[in-house]
């Protein structure tokens, strides 16, 4: 059975590659670079089999492999993915190898750890998508922090040190929690008739209904916690700004791109099936901090001097956007969320590249730096301008699809206060606008430097290579933009169900007691 | 009493290092210039008896007039103690030349240590216990202060010796009580009359003694005052060979007491040891992070590691055990291994044992820096390696007891573990600057820390083998 192993192959490809170029002499620096690029490109070409393989009309699990791992505490090797994982994979896989070609000449020291680094965090952003067993989604969902840490400690900015350790703290203290509640639950599954101790996702979905709402609500805090860090729900944001702007640009697009929406998948894929009445219970309390963190990441970003923490900020706005839309607990707002997070990835990922491109020519960041650039780059503006609209949400572009689908959402949303809530998210539109079209007035308009230098260099406009990098992610842009169908149409079966869920749990209705009797009856 | 030549070949690991200890005595008599075949001869002994010890890590059975328990969990920790001697002899040959303090005492005294520490595994009487724990810590006193020509090092040896003949006190008083009440020595006939004695509050204060002993062994805290004196003046061959094989030695003891015989006193004594884990956990971890001699950090973090243990053992249930016993396999392994790159960087007269002394080891010894960060990540418990694994099976055991809160501050504990692991790899890594390494470590002794980090590796990968091996001898 081919399909059985090809989510595995997605899974450890970079990392075949990656023990190749460890075994490479550092001097074969071109050679190293290309085995990168061709890894990760490999990687998403065979991730293309899972995009055609993958089944829409079906509800569940696709390309699911089982085996037995760790017998003695039940623990398996199950991966398996719907229809978000199919998007987030795919997304993971088409940005690696453009972050690895769009910064080709910027990594200038050992550039054949920083290859192997970026292969191994392939492997565990992947792995986190397609994890269906919660030891196994740990495995990854930690592995992944220590290539990350040394990506931005050793080639990152000026504090990089500060911004590699604070975000490795971070991310693990939520992380730890969440151990203690996998385990707790896992315990829990065994403490129910028939039950056995187990961290299988598909299980402990039948097991999660029947577990007590008091449980519930400490095991949404840890899991909740650790997604929120890594989201980041406002105000567990500190940790962003230091690590995008401290990052080497591959780092950023990797960080903003992929790492980011980590957090909101685990939102959708763990804290609301298992936890509904828990997830219920929260919605007042995350929509208030996401449309905080909407206005706040806006406002933030708006008087930012530095081009990179204006983007990461915007961030914190964008995913504030992402996070309303899953607890508006509405079919619009959810596919929202979902196909935002690939907008999102689209469209920071490419401005943290065109950022890195401009900083790669002048080696500053500031934005009173700039004027003048679209007359000496007027490629690059072009560019820049189409993903700055992007960001916005331009209607024609893929921003557009995104949010408005989370504003209807929330608008239509019975649980929370819809007017005031969708409302504020609103007035954060509009700030989106502000800050990108004035930060793109003050960098590209306006009289070009009398001397031409920029940070004390000449800028020249954008080389064949980075313009094959930029060109791609324009392309999804549009698309995703004019025609969304094919993209929203791979999560919709997870969308209906997951609001279904949230229905009959908030009516009440007895399909806790279903899942048991299917327990007890589906054992294997 | 009669001696069979059943119990001899019935307990051959052990035979066999004792017999090798002896050999080495004569040789080290005969080649006193020549340490180098002293451990040689250590060496082939240990490897023997350590192929002995895995042959039969099944059955278990009685012998020497049913004060030792032989084959099966004996063999389990024998496999290890051999194991972490052979790693300590490879080493240290290393070591002690460049310290220019070679000696070929320090062998046999390394070997009859190794003896202690299989009899305390083996014991299955108190007396026999109490035997092994004093050969193993007679011979660590001595070991600890070896380098005497070091102040430092004298300074260890006394402070080790005058606190370990206190802990002995409580241990010997302890067992004496235990006997007044039960009227015997044997484990075995202990547990029988448990239900009779349980309560008897002889019994009670002894058994309250041998806690205080055993953690005063395994460095829990508030019995953990030795540890970082003794680790920072004690050789650091010798430092690793204490935070690992005597380490777990200590705990074979704490299982073999205190749950497979006591039961932990019917259950009383569960919460007594929580709490020392977690005391343990804060305090090690807490004080590490102040810490700016490695091995006085690594002293820290072995208390913090105790306490990690420990709360498998406060757990109590085969979980418990099954993942203390992978966790001792883990720690050793990673802790072993953190401890040689110390010893590689180590030059004469304690130089280079400061933490700012690992700046830009990256770029003058990549292969060591790379090494570090993998025990250092290990040992703080980041997956894939295996002291994330180990972790999560002891606080797995902990739930599963409902000891939550244990595993909650276990967690949060290890976070703060992190900080100060995660500093070594960011002066190894991301600070500029130059380390004064100036020899590589040879092959062999490379190759020791090769394979720990291997191991460790595949154990956080694919631990199934050592819990399935633990799991046959309860």
């Amino acid at each position: 059975m081919i399909s059985e192993f090809i989510l595995t192959a997605v899974i450890f490809l970079p990392l075949i590659f990656a023990i190749v170029v460890l075994f490479l002499p550092k001097e074969n620096e071109r050679i190293i670079k290309l085995i990168g690029f061709v890894g990760t490109a490999l990687t998403f070409l065979v991730s293309l089999v899972l995009y055609f393989g993958f089944d829409a009309a079906i509800f569940g699990f696709q390309f699911q492999q089982k085996n037995i791992w760790i017998s003695s505490l039940n623990i398996g090797y199950h991966v398996g993915i719907d229809g978000m994982s199919l998007l987030l994979i795919l997304l993971t896989t088409f940005l690696t190898p453009l972050a690895l070609l769009g910064t080709w000449n910027s990594i200038q020291q050992q550039i054949k750890n920083y290859t192997a680094m970026v292969l191994l965090l392939e492997v565990g952003m992947i792995g986190v998508f397609a994890s269906l067993d919660l030891f196994l989604f740990y495995i990854f969902w930690e592995a992944m922090l220590i290539p990350m840490y040394f990506i931005i400690g050793i080639w990152g900015g000026q504090n990089r040190i500060y911004a590699a350790v604070k975000f490795f703290l971070y991310t693990l203290f939520g992380s730890v929690l969440m151990l203690v509640a996998i385990i707790s639950l896992g315990y829990f599954a065994s403490t129910v008739p028939g039950g056995l101790f187990t961290t299988d996702l598909l299980d402990l979905y039948h097991v999660a209904p029947m577990l007590p709402v008091n449980m519930q609500m400490w095991m949404f805090a840890a899991f909740g916690l650790s997604f929120a860090i890594k989201v980041p729900l406002w105000p567990l944001h500190t940790w962003l700004p230091d690590a995008h702007v401290e990052a080497p640009t591959a780092g950023s697009v990797i960080l903003a791109g992929v790492l980011l929406k980590m957090g909101t998948y685990g939102f959708i894929r763990f804290n609301l099936p298992l936890f509904a009445d828990a997830s219920l219970r929260a919605i007042p309390l995350m929509c208030t901090l996401a449309v905080i963190g909407i206005v706040y990441g806006a406002l933030v970003a708006m008087v930012q001097t530095d081009i990179k923490k204006l983007v990461a900020y915007s961030s914190v706005s964008h995913l504030g956007f992402v996070m309303l839309g899953i607890f508006s607990m509405t079919e619009e707002g959810l596919q929202g969320a979902i196909i935002q997070m690939v907008n999102h990835g689209l469209s920071t990922g490419a401005l943290f590249l065109l950022v890195g491109m401009l900083y790669d020519r002048t080696h500053t960041r500031l934005i009173v730096d700039y004027g003048g650039v679209a007359k000496l780059m007027p490629i690059f503006a072009t560019f820049f301008m189409i993903i700055s609209f992007s960001s916005i949400g331009l209607p024609g572009l893929n921003g557009f699809i995104g949010e408005f689908l989370i504003m209807i959402g929330s608008f239509k949303s019975t649980l929370i206060d819809n007017r005031v809530f969708t409302g504020i998210a609103g007035l954060g539109i509009i700030f989106s606008a502000v800050y990108m079209l004035w930060m793109y007035q003050r960098v590209m308009f306006g009289p070009a430097h009398q001397d031409g230098l920029y940070g004390g260099h000449h800028l020249t406009d954008l080389t064949k290579r980075e313009i094959a990098v930029l060109v791609p992610i324009v392309l999804f842009i549009v698309w995703i933009g004019i025609y969304p169908k094919p993209f929203l149409s791979k999560s919709a079966k997870l969308v209906k169900h997951t609001v279904e869920q949230m229905e009959s749990v908030k009516h009440g209705s007895q399909v806790r007691f279903l899942g048991y009797v299917q327990l007890q009856s589906g054992k294997k | 009493m009669n001696i069979y030549l059943s119990d001899i070949l019935s307990n051959a690991p052990m035979m066999i290092v004792t017999v090798t200890a002896l050999v080495v005595m004569i040789v080290e008599a005969t080649h006193r210039t020549k340490p180098i075949i002293t451990s040689y001869v250590s060496l082939a002994g240990l490897v023997i008896a350590a192929l002995f010890a895995v042959s039969n890590l099944a059955g278990e059975g009685q012998s020497f007039g049913e004060m030792v328990r032989h084959g099966g969990y004996a063999n389990f920790f024998g496999t290890l103690f051999c194991v972490v001697a052979i790693m300590t002899v490879i080493l240290s040959r290393d070591y002690f030349e460049q310290q220019k303090y070679h000696r070929g005492e320090f062998y046999i005294l390394l070997l009859f240590t190794t003896v202690g520490m299989m009899l305390i595994a083996s014991a299955n009487d108190l007396i026999i216990l109490f035997l092994g724990i004093e050969l193993m810590s007679v011979c660590l006193y001595v070991l600890a202060g070896f380098i005497r020509t070091k102040e430092r090092a004298n300074e260890a040896a006394l402070k080790y010796f005058l606190l370990g003949a206190f802990s002995t006190g409580f241990l010997l008083y302890g067992i004496a009580l235990i006997y007044g009440a039960v009227g015997t020595t044997n484990l075995l006939m202990i547990q029988n009359l448990f239900a009779v004695v349980s309560n008897n509050p002889l019994f009670v204060i002894g058994a309250g003694l041998l806690i205080i002993g055993l953690a005063f062994k395994v460095g829990a805290v508030p019995f953990h005052m030795w540890v970082p004196d003794v680790y920072e003046g004690a050789p650091t061959t010798v430092t690793a060979f204490m935070s690992t094989g005597v380490k777990a030695a200590a705990f074979a003891a704490f299982i073999t007491v205190f749950i497979r015989t006591f039961d932990f006193l019917g259950g009383r004594v569960n919460e007594l040891i929580a709490l020392l884990a977690a005391a343990s956990m804060i305090l090690g971890n807490i004080v590490a992070i102040a810490q700016t001699n490695i091995k006085r950090m690594l002293a820290y973090s072995s208390i913090a590691h105790a306490g990690y243990m420990l709360s498998g053992i406060a757990a109590g249930t085969l979980d418990g055990q099954v993942g203390v016993m992978f966790y001792l396999v883990a720690y050793t392994l990673m802790n072993f291994g953190a401890f040689a790159i110390v010893s590689f960087v180590e030059r004469k007269d304690d130089k280079n044992l400061l933490l700012d002394d690992y700046i830009g080891l990256s770029r003058q010894q990549p292969f060591l820096a790379f090494l570090m960060a993998v025990f250092m990540f290990a040992l703080a418990g980041v997956p894939p390696f295996a002291g994330f694994f180990g972790k999560y099976y002891v606080f797995f055991a902990a739930i599963k007891s409902q000891m939550t809160w244990l595993a909650i501050i276990g967690v949060l504990a290890s976070l703060v573990s992190a900080y100060y692991y995660l500093r070594v790899v960011v002066l190894m890594y991301f600070r500029e600057g130059h380390a004064d390494v100036v020899s590589k470590p040879s092959r062999t002794a490379l190759a020791v820390v090769v394979v720990c980090a291997v191991a460790v590796l595949v154990l956080g990968l694919f631990p199934s083998f050592i819990i399935q091996v633990a799991q046959r001898f309860f």
